[in-house]
């Protein structure tokens, strides 16, 4: 039994024009110690699907389908019981380190309130295992930080306080929406070699959600390829990067600047992700794709199984690795 | 925090002194003097009584007179209430405006915030528009209008309350002069703490909180009230000016002896050392409240350092 199991969720929000759906029909699943990549553009639902299963969808969006944690089922749990599986089981990590700690309160009391909460401790318990996790993630002088404000933190050392808030309570999973795209280069290499020791040092799950090829590489183990909502490809890591089996996934990979080539100008997918207000009745991606054909505007492919452990939903006869 | 304290008294000086001058020069230039009256007075005893008071020595000397009496802190007589001086009607009415101008501060921060915390938990409900439609009303109907209709309703029908007076203070007669002064206050600090409040809670932080597993109260309280507030302190400094000025309409109406009353009947009567001497107090009551409104920021928001 996979220690996350996803089916067939989808995530709808009431807006003013109508029902968006952000996320269509999502199968994934992720076993213990496994890191799982979501790729895709702005805007594919990579982050709305993990919001759902921790809950924190915007009040004007729904959840629906299966999300199954341990063997429990945990989608749309009532806000006392996610609770206990937030940051004691499935602890988050955001974006954007600037903004995504608080401001007003001091580094200490945001580490230390997590473990009195879930795990009862006391002040001074709570305190030193904050301080020895500030040293796991390697931020120097780690007892005066706890006495800092974020404000008083760089970028990096922010993301890298994140990380330790979240793993405080050992969870069993970590889910990290885009952690390093808001830091510059060197920064992410620290962050994403850290979260790599992390994993094996805690055994922790990670779903690594990001939109840079590059980080999906270093980490993970399986990668879910998304756009407009849907999956468009899934497969392990190797399989992404050496025989894609979608055409998008062609397209992604193809557009990454390589060091080994010198290119002038580099490939683009064309045009633009379509509106998800008003999706076509056909493949999402129909538009962009160099191998659409007429049944591609017809209807929609299926997900299907191949080679087995793959999905692709693709009317595209052969899989072409290039 | 110490250096910033006394710079601004030190800038209070000169403020005060602009303060002095710029009321001094508006008093005199009033027409009329202090002892205008129906009756004639022979001039022998107009010419003795203005020599008393300088009123006939040229208007910079008074001034340098004025400037004096600030310094020593002692007004001299009252030129109405002969009996009096200026600082024995100070010290009486001071504590009423005092206490009044507290209660009704307090009335509206506290039910302000808490109404506004309310509507913005339950935005777009019910609740949400019954408080913002107060909110409106409260902003919209002036103190003097407001006022007299609740002596009209309390006192009048129901007879329940006073329709004015003192009586020392009793809770009775503060009812309706401090709800009258506090309420659009309450309006005006309920819809700027429910924006503010509604802003915060769709705020990265506060999905960090909830992604931590706090419970929806312990994020109100711990992560979202103090900078939500920030909005509501920085319009206090204001709040506090108003409350001062409509003090000066409340008292009047319901026949309350605080400052406000001195003010008016001060400057209806010309009595030039009663209204400057009111003018700087509140002045220097202004300066201090901003001066403690700024300090407040500090305190809640660590990214502010003086």
């Amino acid at each position: 039994m996979s220690l996350l199991e996803v089916k067939n969720l989808s995530v709808d929000f009431d807006t003013h024009d109508g029902v968006v759906r952000a996320v269509n029909e999502l199968n994934f699943s992720v076993d213990a110690g496994q890191t799982l990549g979501i790729v895709g553009e702005s805007g594919s639902g990579k982050s709305q699907s993990v919001f759902s299963i921790m809950g924190l969808l915007a009040k004007n969006g729904h959840a629906r389908g299966s999300v199954k944690f341990d063997g429990n089922e945990i989608l749309n749990l009532p806000e006392k019981e996610l609770n206990h599986i937030r940051a004691e089981q499935i602890a988050m990590i955001f974006q954007d380190p600037m903004t995504s700690l608080n401001p007003y309160m001091k580094v200490e009391k945001q580490l230390m309130e997590v473990l009195i909460k879930h795990k009862g401790s006391s002040k001074e318990e709570a305190y030193a295992q904050s301080l020895q996790m500030l040293d796991a993630v390697k931020i120097p002088e780690a007892k005066k930080r706890m006495n800092m404000y974020p404000h008083e933190f760089s970028g990096g050392m922010r993301q890298r306080l994140m990380i330790a808030m979240s793993l405080l309570c050992r969870p069993k999973l970590l889910i990290a929406d885009e952690p390093t795209t808001a830091l510059d280069v060197t920064v992410q290499a620290q962050i994403l070699q850290l979260m790599h020791e992390l994993k094996n040092d805690f055994n922790t799950a990670i779903i690594l959600i990001t939109h840079d090829l590059g980080v999906v590489a270093g980490l993970c183990d399986n990668v879910m390829v998304m756009y407009a909502g849907q999956t468009m490809e899934y497969g392990s890591v190797e399989n992404i990067f050496y025989e894609p089996a979608h055409p998008y996934t062609t397209s992604l990979l193809k557009s990454i600047p390589k060091l080994t080539e010198n290119i002038e100008i580099l490939e683009t997918i064309p045009g633009n992700p379509p509106n998800i207000l008003n999706l076509p009745i056909g493949c999402p991606f129909e538009e962009r794709c160099y191998a659409a054909m007429t049944e591609c505007k017809l209807s929609r492919p299926d997900l299907v199984n191949f080679e087995n452990s793959r999905q692709r939903a693709c009317y595209f006869e052969k899989v072409r690795y290039e | 925090m110490l250096k910033f304290i006394i710079r601004r008294v030190l800038i209070a000086i000169p403020t005060l002194l602009v303060l002095i001058s710029i009321s001094f020069v508006l008093v005199h230039s009033a027409p009329g003097s202090p002892f205008t009256d129906d009756r004639d007075i022979p001039p022998a005893i107009m010419k003795n009584i203005e020599a008393k008071y300088h009123l006939d020595r040229p208007l910079i000397v008074q001034y340098c007179y004025y400037l004096k009496d600030v310094v020593t802190w002692d007004f001299g007589p009252s030129f109405k209430f002969k009996d009096y001086s200026i600082n024995d009607l100070v010290n009486k009415s001071f504590p009423v405006s005092i206490k009044i101008g507290f209660l009704a501060f307090l009335f509206a921060l506290i039910v302000g915030v808490a109404a506004g915390v309310i509507a913005s938990l339950n935005q777009n409900s019910k609740i949400d528009y019954s408080v913002m439609t107060f909110a409106m009303i409260g902003a919209a109907i002036p103190n003097f209008v407001l006022a007299p209709a609740l002596v009209l309703f309390f006192a009048i029908y129901m007879k329940i309350l006073p329709a004015g007076g003192w009586n020392g203070g009793e809770w009775k007669y503060l009812l309706l002069p401090v709800f009258a002064m506090s309420f659009r206050y309450i309006a005006s600090i309920a819809r700027i703490m429910r924006a503010s409040m509604i802003e915060v809670l769709n705020s990265n932080f506060i999905r960090t909180a909830r992604a931590k597993g706090m419970s929806n109260s312990y994020v109100i309280i711990h992560h979202a009230l103090r900078p939500a507030i920030l909005p509501v302190v920085s319009y206090l400094g204001p709040a506090f000016v108003g409350i001062i000025t409509g003090s000066v309409v409340i008292e009047t109406i319901f026949g309350l002896p605080g400052i406000g009353q001195l003010f008016v009947n001060g400057a209806l009567n010309r009595d030039y050392n009663m209204v400057l001497t009111l003018t700087i107090i509140i002045g220097g009551l202004m300066i201090l409240f901003n001066t403690i409104v700024d300090i407040l920021y500090a305190v809640i928001d660590p990214k502010i350092k003086y």
